[in-house]
């Protein structure tokens, strides 16, 4: 026996949403993980700890809250139901934002890690170069930040496919549409169905293992400054 | 306005406070000399723009940089500058090659001075162009970062303290490329430093500064033999001489020639007729009232007292003098001047133990 059709439906929507989730993380954190390392703003601390909330949060919790916001009481709700995109609770794009929410210290703390571990001195020299800022940071700083752009989308996506809390609260469990591969294998040990779940739960022991190595053997420092 | 540079900054962090107004030549190497601390890094960071003193002034000529009054401050990279950092700072996931194209390919074509190959000649980095930073000595590495800043086609080259991190091998490898670019490039350069023979080897104007203040700016010379500065300067006080090797006896020695008299100095492989910059510590000359018999010290000149002061060492003094066209320093003990009566305008003889020759 290995994977059934409903199974298979599972990973392909994760693998799905993990894709999605990890281009819009690199997309919104690398601006803010860049401001977090170069700001000397009050601010950047109240901001660090919103982003790192849900390293430490259940996650129910944000799942609750989003559930809130994006419901059609929720401020963000009724937005989304004035734009005509309708309510986002069990939906993929509901479960894209949620995971999003959920990731975001993921992506963003390698990267600022990253920037800051490169000084400003690679940035005034590119500006004594001729660099606009603009310039530098596409030809400087990205490029030297590239073990943090690395992590920071494996992590992400890694991630992403972990989760379980903020998906079920978020998505619910319909079949092609919200129902992850964490979710299917809950179903499967609920239904007793242990052979399938073991087929599922090895493979994402065996992938989150794999990645993790790759990351650590590649990348020691930036895994080593990710922890402290 | 000057045809120069013109800087006029003021700065007040708290413990440090920096007010400096300076005119310098738009020709050759303007040094900036002073102890850690005293804010010459700062004054070349806010020439380049890394650095903002609200209200200054930093001016090349007819390009304004920066005008406070005038709301004028033009980014970094829209200033025509090069920078050289005390640690290269090259691009570490670029080649030699691409760290130099860097800042070439953002220069305008017609605004463009240097091809690479004339610049990695100068600098005799050409067969290094396909090697990763990491891969370079400390010396590479820095003569790929000035190569670097020259190819970006400034048109005035800072440098703060570029040999600072080298040891004394690599110093020495390096400061003969800065004595061509000084002698082959017509681009000013602000050089930063705190190392007195570098200074008085490569500079033709000097600005002193001492906390935050620019307590001297003139030409080399005349400055160096100023009596008049901080007694910090003092101790080690000296004159720079500009010669031409004007013979070489047959008993292993130079004769070089100076405005003021002639020097001997050890046997120098140099021709004759080349220039040679030499430096002359104070406490390395003696004064005698009458010219001195029966010494070991080859080189005694005549020499007139223009001046007196005090120093940092207790008990000794700076003694100012004019050798013909040329300026002397030298550091004796108060107790000699008293007995000798030296005293601005008295006529007397040096006795000049060592002569270090800068090139």
């Amino acid at each position: 026996m290995t994977l059934d059709t409903a199974d298979l439906a599972a990973v392909r929507l994760t693998l799905e949403l993990a894709a999605v989730v990890t281009l819009l993380l690199l997309a919104i954190g690398t601006p803010i993980a860049w401001w977090l390392a170069r700001t000397r703003s009050r601010l950047r601390h109240a901001v660090g700890a919103v982003v790192a909330l849900p390293l430490v949060l259940p996650p129910t919790v944000i799942g609750f809250y989003l559930l809130l916001l994006l419901g059609p009481n929720g401020p963000v709700g009724k937005l989304t139901e004035a734009l005509g995109i309708g309510l986002l609770p069990f939906s993929f794009g509901g479960l894209v934002l949620a995971s999003v929410c959920y990731s975001l210290p993921f992506v963003v703390q390698p990267l600022q890690n990253a920037f800051e571990a490169m000084g400003t001195r690679p940035l005034e020299v590119a500006a004594t170069l001729r660099a606009s800022p603009w310039d530098t940071f596409w030809s400087v700083a990205v490029p030297l930040a590239r073990p943090g752009f690395l992590s920071g989308a494996v992590l992400g996506f890694a991630h992403t496919v972990g989760e379980f809390g903020v998906v079920l609260m978020i998505g619910g469990n319909i079949p092609d549409k919200t129902r992850v591969v964490s979710v299917q294998i809950y179903d499967h040990v609920e239904a007793l169905e242990y052979a399938q779940a073991h087929w599922l739960a090895g493979g994402m022991l065996a992938f989150s293992f794999i990645v993790l190595l790759a990351l650590y053997t590649l990348y020691p420092q930036a895994m080593k400054g990710r922890r402290s | 306005m000057t045809d120069g540079l013109r800087v006029r900054l003021r700065m007040d962090r708290g413990a440090f406070q920096l007010d400096v107004d300076l005119d310098l030549p738009r020709q050759g190497i303007s040094a900036l000399f002073g102890h850690s601390g005293s804010g010459k890094t700062t004054v070349l960071r806010a020439i380049a723009g890394l650095e903002r003193a609200p209200g200054g002034v930093v001016a090349l000529g007819g390009d304004v940089w920066q005008d406070d009054a005038r709301g004028v401050f033009v980014p970094v990279h829209k200033r025509a500058i090069g920078y050289v950092f005390q640690e290269a700072s090259l691009f570490p996931h670029l080649s030699v090659r691409a760290n130099l194209e860097f800042g070439r390919r953002r220069v305008p074509v017609h605004e463009r001075r240097f091809a690479l190959e004339p610049v990695t000649a100068l600098l005799g980095i050409a067969g290094l162009l396909e090697r990763r930073p990491d891969g370079l000595s400390g010396g590479e590495r820095q003569r790929v970062a000035i190569a670097r800043a020259l190819l970006a086609s400034p048109r005035l080259l800072l440098m703060d303290e570029p040999l600072a991190a080298l040891d004394l091998r690599r110093k020495q490898e390096i400061l003969p490329y800065l004595e061509r670019m000084h002698g082959e490039l017509a681009i000013p350069i602000v050089y930063v430093s705190h190392a007195p023979d570098e200074v008085a080897r490569l500079a033709d104007h000097l600005v002193l500064l001492d906390a935050g203040k620019a307590v001297a700016s003139g030409p080399l010379t005349e400055t160096l033999a100023r009596v008049d500065l901080p007694p910090s300067f003092a101790d080690d006080a000296g004159v720079v001489l500009d010669t031409i090797v004007v013979g070489h006896e047959e008993d292993a020695l130079s004769r070089l020639e100076f405005a003021g008299g002639t020097l001997l100095v050890g046997r120098r492989r140099e021709a004759v007729g080349t220039h040679l910059r030499c430096r002359i510590h104070a406490r390395d000359v003696s004064l005698a009232l009458d010219c001195p018999q029966g010494t070991s010290i080859v080189n005694r000149l005549p020499a007139v007292v223009t001046a007196v002061a005090a120093t940092d060492t207790p008990g000794h003094v700076l003694v100012q003098l004019r050798m013909g066209q040329s300026p002397l320093l030298a550091r004796i003990t108060e107790r000699s001047r008293r007995e000798l009566d030296i005293a601005p305008g008295l006529r007397l003889w040096v006795q000049i133990k060592g002569v270090a020759l800068l090139s």
